[in-house]
């Protein structure tokens, strides 16, 4: 009777395991892209490309930051992605002197990496005025600002701090601002437009530039350092698709660039069309790809996330519940295993997920394992706690009506532990469902996926395509375990 | 039946039990009587071997108890405890044929035996398929006899069974288990704190006092050869006059 617990965890799993089909074929070449616009912009016109010539590829786009993708690389789960110079130089190989671009392609051959020549712009530091102004006051270079100390500096927090941001320029440049402040990015742009501050920071392709009818001031002494775009690809990527890369050197400038940003940013056109202009305008390219509907995207995205939670809760299930037993039959064992469960739930999601991917690589099993892994606590403790909780009355009729261990857990203790167990499995159900949605930073898809494409876009509806039915799938999971609730809990015992 | 040799038991360095030896005759009944604390619950731990002495054996029918063992020693001893220790997640039917059902009988033999049971605990057939809650304190403890008595045990354990009753349902369920006792003619070791049903019950009554036996025998002898002042006392204290279980009215 107790088993019935296990057992329609494990049937259930099954169950949506099977609704969700197979995962769809990967093709030859994988290409990723950083969870911001221009990369993923990036990686789409490569993906295009090489798709239009004769390479078929598939982009997982907006995988987290550098770390994941760099990662990905050099395990194989993707062969390109688009990078900057200045990020090999400060974050890959920190600490190392690669002031050439020769220097970095042996450092990258080292680690079975080559890179491009640069895509044609610098997305580094620069910054900025309004045009209007800047013309009125005849400045085109930093070094122009020096006559004019009367200008209110508004820097990004991260600019401000940072010893390579404004302490650094300050000194390099000698400029006698005093009036400067920190502040957000966004609110930085509203102060250039009401007149609160005159100049601030930017990245050199932002698509505002445009927008706010800035000028960006040239770096006329060189103070910030490259960030050059270029595509790193693994060494044993085929010759044919090297080829099709070596096509993209040079083709884009800053004001490409930016224009680019604008469009998917701004005007809100999908990265996909954004590139598809581009290779048009530049390679004279038709490549029409079709995007998927809404509704097949919400069902593809639907069975990923069903995936990721049945395997990891049903994996959960299985192992919990032993364990929560064992706890409670030895309880010194039990306090080891319930603090280990417990220090598992402090690590922070990104980092478990983070620490995957040289294991496991990108995708779904390494956001499977960590789901699982965060599955684990709640089940334990309340199988434990239900188990506890048992009257020393009937744990003893149970003893001395002479049946064995396994006869008592199964036949007297578990049952009386349901009600507990099953309230710990629906904890760690809603949990796992709204948990998965960062499975989107690592490539495991899911309703993450727009939730994390909304963000950068700052499209609330996009992100309502993620949450919504995140928060539906979740209210169903819990009415299904009710519903199994009223099979697995004896009569007896319920409330 | 039960064997009891040069028994300790202690707990956090108090001994709670300390007995030279032990015996429970054949198709007798044993009253185990004595203040809180005198560890007559102990003593019926040892025997169903739900804790084991620190010295010393316990035995039963000439096997001595072992943790290899004591599982199918079990099943040969029905055992009822003071709240009746019923599975709140199994009807009484359950309840009583859980461990039948364990060990693989017919369902055939199982319903028979339940049926005679009942008839013989006088607890009325639709009872049975109550959940434990839904039943008055009499009835589970019936559900509990029956529960004890299912596998045809060759001892009864009763740990204060009628303890937790109104003296009403107490008084018809005295005769009602004495008359079990005598149809079925089994050896009964049964645990009370009321000298009156003891002596109602038993062939042999075993006072303790602070883990130790003060004295054993009849009622009568009790009353009329008190071994020590304590026992006097005791007989005053439950106000047993004479042998022969006033209260019980036999």
């Amino acid at each position: 009777m107790s088993c019935r617990v296990f057992y329609i965890g494990i049937l259930a799993a099954v169950l949506l395991v099977g609704l969700a089909g197979p995962v769809q074929a990967a093709p030859s070449v994988t290409v990723g892209s950083k969870k911001f616009t221009e990369s993923v912009i990036l990686g789409e016109i490569t993906t295009q490309l090489l798709t239009a010539n004769g390479v078929p590829a598939g982009h997982r786009e907006q995988l987290g930051g550098t770390r994941v993708l760099w990662s990905a690389l050099r395990k194989g789960d993707i062969d390109i992605y688009p990078e900057y110079t200045g990020t090999l130089r400060n974050e890959i190989f920190a600490g190392r002197k690669l002031p050439t671009l020769a220097a970095l392609r042996t450092a990258l051959a080292g680690r079975g990496v080559k890179m491009t020549a640069p895509l044609g712009f610098n997305n580094t530091y620069a910054l900025g005025m309004k045009r209007g102004l800047a013309a009125r006051l005849g400045i085109r270079t930093i070094s122009d600002l020096k006559a004019h100390p009367e200008l209110v500096f508004g820097f990004s927090n991260e600019f401000m701090d940072r010893a390579d941001g404004w302490p650094g320029l300050k000194r390099f440049y000698g400029l006698p601002q005093t009036d400067v402040r920190g502040l957000d990015h966004d609110l930085a742009y509203r102060g250039l437009e009401a007149g609160t501050i005159q100049v601030t920071d930017l990245y050199s392709t932002d698509a505002e530039i445009a927008y706010y009818h800035l000028r960006t001031l040239k770096d006329d002494q060189g103070y910030f350092p490259d960030y050059q775009a270029v595509l790193l690809y693994r060494s044993d990527l085929p010759a044919k698709a090297v080829a099709v890369l070596k096509r993209l050197a040079g083709t884009i400038d800053e004001a490409g660039m930016r224009a680019m940003n604008a469009q998917a940013k701004i005007q809100r056109v999908s990265e996909q069309k954004v590139a598809a202009g581009f290779l048009r305008k530049h390679f004279q390219l038709s490549a029409p790809r079709r995007r998927a509907g809404f509704w097949q995207r919400l069902w593809q995205r639907t069975v990923e996330h069903l995936t990721l939670v049945a395997v990891s809760l049903s994996a959960a299930i299985g192992l919990a519940i032993p364990l929560g037993v064992w706890a409670w039959l030895r309880p010194r064992t039990g306090q080891v295993i319930l603090s280990v469960a417990g220090i598992i739930q402090t690590i922070p999601a990104l980092a478990l997920l983070v620490f995957m991917i040289p294991l496991l690589g990108i995708g779904g099993p390494p956001a499977i394992v960590a789901l699982f892994l965060y599955s684990l606590l709640p089940i334990i403790r309340n199988t434990y706690a239900g188990l506890h909780d048992i009257p020393p009355p009937v744990l003893e009729s149970a003893q001395a009506l002479g049946l064995p261990l396994r006869a008592r857990l199964r036949l007297v203790q578990l049952p009386l532990a349901a009600r507990g167990i099953l309230a710990g499995i629906k904890t760690s159900a809603v949990i796992n469902i709204g948990t998965a949605t960062l499975g989107a930073l690592i490539g495991a898809g899911g309703y993450g996926q727009p939730i994390l494409t909304g963000i950068r876009l700052d499209d609330v509806g996009l992100i309502l395509q993620g949450a919504v039915p995140a928060a539906l799938l979740a209210l169903a999971v819990q009415g299904m375990f009710e519903l199994a609730e009223r099979l697995v809990v004896p009569k007896g015992v319920r409330a | 039946m039960f064997e009891l040799h040069d028994i300790t038991k202690s707990y956090a360095g108090t001994t709670v039990l300390e007995l030279e030896a032990l015996s429970v005759t054949p198709g007798k009944t044993l009253a185990v009587i004595g203040p809180s604390g005198c560890g007559k619950t102990t003593l019926v731990r040892l025997m169903i071997g739900l804790i084991q002495p620190d010295r010393g054996t316990v035995s039963f029918d000439g096997t001595v108890l072992t943790p290899d063992n004591v599982l199918a020693l079990r099943h040969r001893i029905g055992y009822v405890i003071q709240e009746g220790g019923l599975f709140p997640h199994l009807t009484a039917r359950g309840n009583v044929a859980l461990m039948a059902r364990y060990l693989g009988w017919d369902r055939a033999d199982i319903d028979a035996r339940v049926a005679e049971l009942a008839e013989l605990v006088r607890l009325p057939l639709e009872m049975l398929e109550r959940y434990p809650a839904k039943l008055s304190g009499g009835q589970r403890q019936r559900v509990a006899l029956m529960r004890a008595l299912m596998l045809d045990p060759d001892l009864l354990l009763l740990d204060e069974p009628l303890g937790a009753l109104d003296p009403m349902i107490r008084f018809e369920l005295q005769n009602e288990l004495k008359a079990v006792f005598e149809a079925l003619g089994k050896t009964v070791v049964l645990v009370t704190h009321d000298m009156a049903e003891a002596a109602f019950f038993a062939d042999s009554i075993l006072l303790l006092r602070d883990g130790r036996v003060v004295q054993q025998g009849t009622a009568d002898e009790l009353a009329e050869r008190p071994a020590d002042p304590f026992v006097v006392r005791f007989m005053q204290a439950q106000r047993v006059g004479v042998a022969g279980a006033p209260g019980a009215g036999s």
